[in-house]
């Protein structure tokens, strides 16, 4: 299986070169949040005030880990459901996000805004929290240390593996994947 | 009259917690393996090592499978002959459940007030506790950690009895379709028929405590899990939804008996990491 190393942040010309189906290795610096903390940047963003961090070029993991052990960098830290930040995240790539990272749909406006900013939509393996914890090399909170599991960190991390679902050119790995090896159909539109 | 301290009970459950989410069960481990096998998407093939990797990672860090050390849900069996001593049963639950979340660096993921504030509870309690009285004079606990994502793709549905086999499967597999990556697959799918609105529900998650690879008793429901998972895995969602032959890893049915003029049925999805562990006082 070909994989493509990619380093963050993020710019426009690595955004093109990826297409839905192509499996990644993501190292460098990438951030989380997840439900509280988007809710928070996006009331900043309301106020017209200063984020907590530039979001330019870079990418977002949605991600709780569990606490860390005495000794460990991080927790279990797997992707939560991306569909929940689906009202946010628009207006993340409007103000320089290049990709987010979580698991499960997306709906149409964040698959138009991702065309629209040129941004990508990655899918980490949900569930593979211990696995993805050790591609974490180092994690501080920068944001909302209130917020605990939710809180604003800043990782680094060195081939951490996760696959383009929705890509810049409007393609979904998640409708195409299926298609490729359904072997029958019930006509159900996706929940958003 | 057999007595039992019940902070037996609270030891019992805080070393639960802990061993349901790091290891993996034998029966969910096997069904990846041998998923890896037939499944035909080099995607898929490459989640499925993920997933058995992390298996391993979580047992030699002493981690959680996943970050989403889940809603506490017991299914406790209490003999008739035991008399409970020092406090009662929800309290040694709850007071297991602070323990093994606590000492076992677990993620707290319950919120009190579910519409308004929404504040942690800062240790996982409360449990949903379900209690049933049995003859003898032993206490089963069985422990699952049930994972929001996987929870909310679930539904209950009321069928009419005319809908038949078809309209249960129909309901099934939609249901699932329509859930497609969101609940982390490959799923296990716990499904409830008859009863009541509540009742139906139970049994649907009552059908994911029971071991993969065990039909159910009755010839016709167990050729019936065969069927519904021939056609979910039919959809070709695959791993993590990217594509491919593994959606589903088992259905599993349970049944209640039903009103004249209902079919209840209700839809249980659990992640691969359908994590379940028995115990027996």
């Amino acid at each position: 299986m070909e994989v493509k190393k990619i380093k963050a942040p993020l710019s426009d010309e690595d955004i093109l070169e990826l297409k839905a189906g192509d499996n990644v290795l993501i190292s460098g610096v990438i951030y989380t949040a997840r439900d509280a903390a988007h809710k928070k940047l996006i009331a900043l963003l309301d106020k017209k005030k200063a984020l907590p961090l530039d979001l330019k070029g870079q990418i977002i993991y949605y991600v709780g880990p569990t606490p860390a052990k005495p000794g460990q960098v991080i927790g279990s830290a797997g992707p939560t459901t991306s569909g929940r930040m689906d009202a946010y995240t628009p207006r993340m790539l409007e103000k320089g996000m290049k990709a987010c990272i979580g698991k499960g749909f997306r709906n149409q406006a964040v698959k138009e805004a991702l065309q629209k900013y040129k941004g990508i939509y990655l899918a980490a393996v949900g569930g593979a929290g211990a696995l993805l914890s050790k591609k974490i090399k180092k994690s501080e909170v920068v944001a909302y240390p209130e917020l605990g599991a939710e809180a604003i960190h800043r990782l680094e991390v060195e081939d951490f593996p996760a696959t383009v679902v929705n890509d810049a050119y409007g393609k979904d790995l998640y409708l195409e994947g299926a298609r490729a090896y359904a072997r029958q159909e019930y006509s159900v539109k996706p929940k958003a | 009259m057999r007595e039992l301290a019940v902070a037996t009970i609270t030891e019992t459950v805080a070393a639960m917690c802990q061993d349901a989410n790091i290891y993996l069960g034998k029966d969910v481990a096997e069904a990846l393996k041998s998923s890896l096998e037939t499944e035909e998407s080099p995607t898929g093939k490459e989640v499925l090592k993920q997933l058995i990797d992390n298996l391993e990672i979580a047992a030699n860090e002493q981690i959680p499978i996943c970050q989403d050390t889940g809603f506490a849900v017991f299914f406790v069996e209490i003999g008739q002959e035991v008399h409970l001593q020092g406090g009662t049963l929800e309290e040694a639950v709850n007071a297991g459940v602070r323990k093994g979340y606590s000492e076992g660096y677990l993620r707290k993921s319950i919120v009190d007030d579910p519409l308004y504030e929404r504040k942690n509870t800062g240790d996982n309690t409360p449990a949903v506790i379900y209690t049933d009285l049995v003859p003898g004079d032993k206490v089963k606990i069985s422990f699952a950690p049930k994972g929001g994502g996987s929870e909310n793709m679930s539904a209950v549905k009321m069928l009419k009895p005319a809908d038949g086999e078809k309209g249960l499967v129909d309901f099934v597999v939609t249901q699932v379709k329509s859930a497609g990556p969101n609940p982390c697959p490959p799923i296990v799918v716990g499904v409830g028929i008859g009863g009541t609105f509540d009742r139906v529900a139970v049994s649907a998650k009552k059908a994911l405590f029971r071991p993969l690879g065990q039909p159910h008793p009755n010839s016709k429901y167990a050729d019936l899990e065969k069927k519904i998972l021939a056609k979910i895995n039919d959809l070709g969602v695959g791993p993590q939804g990217f594509g491919g032959r593994t959606f589903a890893l088992a259905v599993h049915i349970e049944t209640f008996p039903s009103h004249i003029a209902s079919m209840a049925a209700a839809v249980n999805i659990n992640c691969h990491a359908s994590r379940h562990l028995e115990r027996i006082i």
